[in-house]
């Protein structure tokens, strides 16, 4: 089975409205959104039934015994984070508290306490020809390599029979979460943005696959916004001999898709055709390394 | 000599599980003895740090060689500390590698992937 | 310190909507402002300001220093780090420098006080002048645990400034980085996109703002003739709408060129000059109905 993963470095440049397209063309059996922090493939890709949820827990949060505390106020001398509130007495700032466990060590009245705490939740859809796989964090939360490990676990864990191809919707940025995405990927496709901004970060999220031996691709969207950012961003995949696998323009009617939970494939649009040829070629290069010959 | 494994289910005749830091178990199989037992990875529920985590568990239990498909630049440094050779396992069940590594089929580990560690991102 | 400016925070959920856009742009504007950068792992206002660099500060955080002869193998720090960050290898405690997230609880609890802290830089702040705007720019060095300690850095800047208006460029998304880089504005400026990716990430800042109790409004930025759920989530959540910017793809190729759009054509610098005062009148407007803050 094959995992192709859909990267962007930039927010913003159309890696959801490019995943959505992909994975109604492909019709593959299986799908993530591993944009943990905020994801949107759900809202392109409607969903029959209900979702099997699960909690997600993060760091645990410390909470203070009111009835204990004696108001010494030793928990909020050693907090790194700023997070113990003295207001009538003493409280823990849920959203600053990193979990670190010192506040109830140094407490000499045993008056803190470490609690689990859930920091998102965990969805999996399941379809007759179909499972995908989704979470959301909760606001606050710091994102985790580890949510979206669970991500993915529970798509590969969850596959139905004969299923050829995962397609995998990736977090913007070049961190933690993006290089979990990665793992046991054959290949990443990357939607660039023809802006200054874009283009730097499209290189550095190439650099990362690079580090990871990752295969990579890269496509323009929104491409006639700056044709010769556009050129620019060819010109660098031809030298450093990456596949550049097609061009997307910008397109109002994408707009009126996504906002009709659409994918852009089905309508009839120029970036549904479009994206269709990228399709093709990103499928060409997928058998292609599968089959081990050179592109 | 003492070999582990990161593995998704509990059985010799399973696979070896592509995640060294959240594999939900490890074997641990005594090459004399032809003993094996079963620990659930504490690590997978680490936020972060969990090659770290994961590799001290192995260090501790007097393991001489891992097998496992791939492994962070954390663990690595972990497990070359305390002396435990990385092997490149093969796809393909637990009992196949520990044939293998006691064939001195399977190669040393060189590469190792930097940190998944989970923190704010954006 | 008693405060005759505002700070203004702008930040969106959803990456690409126009936080920088905005920003930049009514820092020039403004004409003389402070722009604070404070998207530490991917900060693009340097690239529209071209600021000339001033001075450039290091950021750091503090990480245990282990004396190894004082300890003794007790093995207690180890199993304190709720990060993993000590491991225990032939009876010593190994730091990874990486994953440690400074909180101190091993230089507390080790029996022995073999643990003291050294610095680790994190990041730094490259500050400078682009015309009359004074630009701080906050970057995080790749793999480092959290830009939080740079936002706190850079929000030095925006608390010491008490005459010019501040314009803080915040990260994208809704986590805890976001709420520390919104603790000082006086009013925060939410741009949305007319798409349904953006109205699901618009709800949770909106969410974020209201429990920090910030003032806040919405900028509808590329606004096409169809309809826009932005507008509609708005309208149905009582969110104050500030004004629209329509999509316009000369601004859009001039921004992609990295060009402020205000600098380039009176057009813009007038749309810009419009709306920051729209956006002014509104937060003093909220300042005066709430006196507490």
């Amino acid at each position: 089975m094959k995992q192709l993963l859909i990267l962007s470095g930039k927010g913003g440049t159309g890696k959801t409205t490019v995943a959505g397209a992909l994975i109604k063309l492909s019709q593959a059996r299986a799908y993530a959104d591993c944009d943990v922090d905020a994801p949107n493939l759900h809202l392109s890709m409607a969903q029959t039934g209900e979702a099997e949820r699960l909690d997600y827990y993060g760091m645990p949060k410390a909470q203070i015994d009111a009835e204990r505390c004696i108001g010494c106020g030793q928990c909020k001398e050693n907090c790194r984070f700023d997070a113990i509130i003295s207001n009538k007495g003493y409280t823990i700032d849920p959203f600053s508290c990193e979990g670190c466990g010192v506040c109830e060590a140094v407490c000499p009245v045993d008056a803190v306490s470490m609690h689990p705490a859930v920091a998102g939740e965990q969805m999996l859809y399941r379809a007759a020809s179909s499972v995908f796989s989704t979470a959301q964090l909760k606001m606050g939360s710091g994102t985790s390599g580890k949510l979206v490990t669970e991500v993915k676990k529970r798509m590969l864990s969850s596959l139905l029979p004969e299923t050829e191809l995962a397609i995998i919707d990736g977090s913007p940025g070049i961190g933690c979460p993006v290089i979990a995405s990665m793992s046991g990927v054959s290949m990443v496709l990357i939607v660039a943005e023809p802006s200054i901004s874009g283009v730097s970060d499209m290189e550095r999220i190439l650099h990362t696959a690079e580090i990871f031996h990752t295969s990579t691709c890269v496509c323009v969207n929104k491409a006639d916004v700056n044709y010769e950012l556009t050129k620019q961003i060819e010109r660098f995949c031809e030298e450093k001999q990456i596949p550049f696998v097609g061009t997307i323009p910008y397109d109002p009617q994408a707009v009126t898709a996504i906002n009709n939970g659409k994918t852009i494939v089905e309508m009839d649009c120029p970036s549904g055709r479009a994206v269709r040829e990228i399709y093709t070629e990103t499928m060409r290069l997928l058998q292609v390394q599968a089959g081990g010959i050179e592109a | 000599m003492k070999i582990a494994i990161p593995m998704n289910e509990q059985s010799l005749d399973a696979d070896v599980c592509p995640s060294f830091g959240r594999a939900p178990y490890f074997l641990f199989y005594n090459s004399v003895t032809e003993e094996a037992y079963y620990l659930d990875n504490a690590a997978v529920a680490s936020q972060g740090g969990a090659g770290i985590r994961a590799a001290q568990v192995i260090a501790d239990h007097g393991v001489k060689a891992l097998l496992a498909p791939r492994c962070g630049e954390n663990a690595a440094e972990v497990l070359s500390k305390a002396e435990v050779f990385v092997y490149h396992s093969i796809p393909g069940t637990a009992r196949q590698n520990i044939e293998a590594h006691l064939n001195n089929q399977l190669p040393l580990i060189n590469e190792f992937h930097a940190g998944f560690h989970g923190h704010e991102k954006k | 310190m008693k405060k005759s400016n505002l700070t203004i925070a702008v930040l969106s959920g959803k990456g690409g909507t126009g936080k920088t856009l905005v920003s930049v742009n009514f820092a020039a504007a403004a004409e003389s402002a402070v722009y604070l950068d404070c998207d530490v792992e991917e900060p693009n206002g340097h690239f529209f300001f071209k600021p000339e660099i001033t001075s450039e500060e290091t950021v750091s955080a503090k990480i245990p220093l282990i004396d190894l002869d004082q300890c003794n193998g007790c093995r207690k720090c180890v199993d304190f780090c709720k990060f993993n960050a000590l491991a225990f290898i032939k009876n010593k405690p190994v730091l990874f420098k990486d994953i440690c997230h400074s909180c101190g609880g091993c230089v507390l609890f080790c029996p022995q006080k073999a643990i003291s802290e050294e610095e680790k830089v994190v990041g730094k702040i490259q500050s400078g002048m682009s015309g009359q705007v004074c630009v701080h720019t906050g970057c995080l060095n790749t793999g480092e645990a959290s830009g939080i300690p740079i936002i706190k850095e850079l929000l030095k800047k925006s608390a010491a400034e008490t005459t010019l208006p501040v314009f803080i460029d915040c990260p994208p998304g809704s986590a805890c980085i976001v709420m520390e880089s919104i603790k000082d504005a006086d009013y925060c400026i939410l741009v949305a996109e007319p798409t349904v990716f953006g109205v699901h990430n618009l709800k949770m800042v909106c969410d974020l703002v209201e429990v920090f109790h910030k003032p806040h409004g919405v900028i509808l930025n590329k606004c096409l003739e169809t309809e826009n759920p932005a507008e509609e989530f708005c309208k149905e959540h009582h969110v104050h709408i500030l004004d629209r910017i329509p999509f316009d793809s000369k601004l859009g190729t001039l921004n992609s060129n990295a060009k402020i759009a205000v600098r380039e054509n009176d057009r813009y610098r007038e749309l810009f000059s419009a709306l920051l005062n729209t956006v002014i009148e509104e937060a003093n407007h909220e300042a005066v109905a709430d006196p507490q803050r």
